[in-house]
């Protein structure tokens, strides 16, 4: 399924602080009791949104400066734990297209791009200027140019890195990359007969 | 130059490369359960798309099952659902489906394992971040999200980037109390929750020559913990041994060509790696978690972390974090305790030779009256040959409850939880805020012995002091 490239994603942006924040905690494990994606986003971060009466507890993600925003930013290692792609699905259904973090770790990241969720990794120092502008200013308008590797925000643009193969992908639209291992077919069977435990049946 | 063991099976599987660059990898085996696979059976029939190798995928159902009433349907109708949909795609697709009757149900990376599914030299994926667990064989195996389950079902392959190896070498001997456990909660501690981002960990060294494939697999089980997406063992004639017989092993002639094959496949003595760890054993003690990341651990006589220790402002705030959401105080000890529940099972440690083990010091001991404790088997098969050998009646004699096969209070997706902000002694492999069920649920990562400790005693404890644990004991059988 080519889909459209992504160049550039752009939006307002909002922190979620920490390091190490975990798909547990992005999507609890009783929310994935479903046999469809839809929905999802209602419960995006909800431990962390939500009293155990389902009250609204002060966070940024309650905040209603910061509705709409639609670039998340974070710290290092996010998306560690379980490879859930309910949290990347719950990410993008709450209306993100892009998650700034530290780090990533491995298997969120490439569910995320799989989606055409940019997940670019910015330095501590950066994220604070980042950080900083749009809790000062909200409606700070924040643009990721995958084509130069640059965050720029007011009158800032810092550098961010991204895996080779993820923006190639971007750029190309060939993040999904169903069509491309479908393509594959031959090659594929070649390879199976070579190996004696893939055989039978 | 030799090579990894990561490399031949990788170059072995290579079907080409992207055009971005990644590996079209072939996917031996594929192994999936209720939780991250109906979406993907979901596109498939949206684009009109068959399973390409039916046969290659073998299916469970563990998170959602009640572990004490297990009739259908479910009183909990979400899970209810859940359930009747695997069964209706592998039905649809010819899939083999291990489900509650077959006796062999069980948790996906038990019952791989136990039934000769997990072999040597093979690419193994699931969508299920444990999936590390099958390297225990000298398997290539990690988790996948439901769109490469997607890509699996549709195409037998994924587009990966290929990892760089770590071996981590553990030599000596561990003390009488050490656990697989205490090693890979030691490994994390020291290595960090990403220190194992984009490599795969090569386990080795005299710890791992002489583990059993349960040990194996406790410390394949948690990479993903310490950020490794991927972490193996060597195959040899421990290996060998354990798949002899069962299932889905090869039998007569196809055995010996396939012991041979799989030998083949074993890391060459001189290949390069991109770094190697060593440890000495001698200097690993029981572990607990104090935190809410399985990093966040220390030696059962060490004090809790105090934040103003902190090396750096970030690990400051996650000390701080951490202990209010632990409601610990820093620079205190972890000994002594109070525990609300322990829990021994999951695919860590829900293994037969783990419930032998603590067994062997439970008989005549009682559970604490503010303990309520219970015990998973991680598959029907475990719990048939445990109730065969009378574990159970030595655990129920204690006041464990002893339940049915699933993933229970691991995570949260099936009625075992923590209620408010309960301390759980938890066997399993993860203690983030809210995974045991309740967003406000504390949970203490240790070893089975030292969960039954905590059970016993009703705070934390020392296992090697509660039951006398001197010489490494021979298990029940």
């Amino acid at each position: 399924m080519a889909s459209d490239p992504i160049k550039k994603v752009s939006g307002r942006a909002v922190f979620v602080a920490g390091d190490d924040i975990d798909t547990d905690r992005i999507i609890p494990a009783r929310f994935m009791k479903c046999i469809t994606f839809d929905g999802l986003g209602d419960y995006l971060f909800y431990d962390v949104r939500k009293t155990e009466k389902g009250e609204d507890k002060p966070h940024n993600l309650n905040d209603p400066k910061f509705a709409g925003a639609s670039i998340l930013i974070s710290g290092n290692n996010f998306g560690c734990g379980s490879s859930r792609e309910h949290a990347p699905q719950a990410i993008m259904r709450a209306g993100f297209n892009a998650v700034i973090a530290g780090s990533f770790a491995e298997i969120f990241f490439g569910n995320s791009t799989n989606l055409g969720i940019v997940c670019a990794c910015a330095s501590d120092a950066d994220r604070k200027q980042l950080v900083a502008t749009i809790e000062a200013e909200p409606s700070t308008e924040v643009t990721i140019d995958v084509v130069n590797q640059q965050i720029q925000f007011g009158q800032y643009s810092i550098p961010f890195e991204i895996k080779p193969g993820a923006k190639d992908s971007f750029l190309s639209g060939s993040y999904d990359p169903l069509d491309e291992l479908l393509e594959g077919a031959s090659s594929v069977d070649a390879v199976v007969s070579q190996l004696a435990y893939m055989q039978g049946a | 130059m030799g090579k990894s063991l990561f490399e031949k099976v990788w170059e072995a599987h290579s079907v080409r490369q992207l055009a971005n660059g990644q590996t079209q990898l072939l996917i031996g085996t594929h192994l999936i359960h209720e939780v991250t696979s109906p979406q993907a059976f979901g596109m498939l029939r949206d684009k009109g798309i068959p399973v390409r190798f039916p046969h290659r995928t073998f299916a469970t159902v563990d998170h959602i099952v009640p572990t004490d009433e297990k009739s259908e349907p479910f009183s909990d109708a979400l899970a209810d659902a859940m359930i009747k949909e695997i069964r209706r795609n592998c039905e649809q697709h010819g899939i083999t489906f291990f489900d509650l009757a077959s006796g062999k149900q069980g948790i996906v990376h038990i019952v791989g394992p136990e039934q000769g599914i997990t072999q040597p030299g093979t690419t193994i994926a699931c969508g299920d971040s444990h999936t590390s667990t099958h390297g225990a064989f000298g398997a290539i195996a990690f988790g996948i999200g439901t769109s490469q389950v997607r890509d699996v079902l549709a195409t037998q392959t994924i587009a990966l980037n290929r990892l760089k190896v770590r071996r981590i070498n553990v030599e000596g001997k561990l003390g009488p109390g050490v656990y697989a456990k205490d090693v890979i909660l030691h490994i994390i501690r020291l290595l960090g929750t990403q220190g194992g981002t984009g490599f795969a960990y090569e386990y080795a060294g005299s710890v791992f020559d002489n583990f059993t494939m349960e040990e194996r697999m406790t410390v394949c089980n948690m990479s993903i913990e310490g950020g490794a997406r991927v972490g193996y063992v060597n195959p040899d004639p421990t290996t060998f041994d354990y798949l002899k017989g069962r299932p889905y092993a090869p039998k007569g002639a196809d055995w010996d060509a396939a012991v041979e094959r799989w030998s083949s496949f074993a890391s060459d003595p001189d290949c390069a790696y991109d770094d190697v760890v060593t440890i000495r054993a001698e200097s690993i003690a029981p572990t607990v978690t104090w935190g809410i990341t399985p990093g966040q651990a220390i030696f059962i006589n060490e004090n809790i972390p105090a934040a103003e220790n902190a090396k750096d402002a970030a690990e400051k705030a996650s000390i701080e974090e951490a202990l209010e959401h632990m409601h610990f105080i820093g620079d205190t000890p972890i000994l002594g305790t109070p525990i609300d529940v322990a829990f021994l099972g999951s695919c860590t440690n829900g293994r037969l030779s783990d419930l032998q083990e603590v067994a062997q010091y439970l008989r005549g001991r009682k559970v604490a009256d503010n303990v309520k404790a219970i015990v998973v088997p991680g598959s029907q098969g475990v719990s048939m040959i445990a109730e065969q050998m009378g574990l159970d009646k030595i655990y129920k004699d204690a006041g464990f409850e002893w339940r049915g096969a699933g993933c229970s209070m691991c995570l949260a997706m099936n009625p075992d939880k923590l209620i408010g902000d309960q301390l759980c002694a938890s066997s399993s492999n993860r203690n983030f805020k809210g995974r045991q069920g309740s967003p406000t649920g504390r949970t203490l990562l240790m070893s089975p012995l030292m969960v039954a400790a905590a059970a016993v005693e009703g705070k934390v404890a020392d296992a090697r002091e509660v039951f006398s644990v001197h010489e490494k004991q021979t298990a029940l059988a």
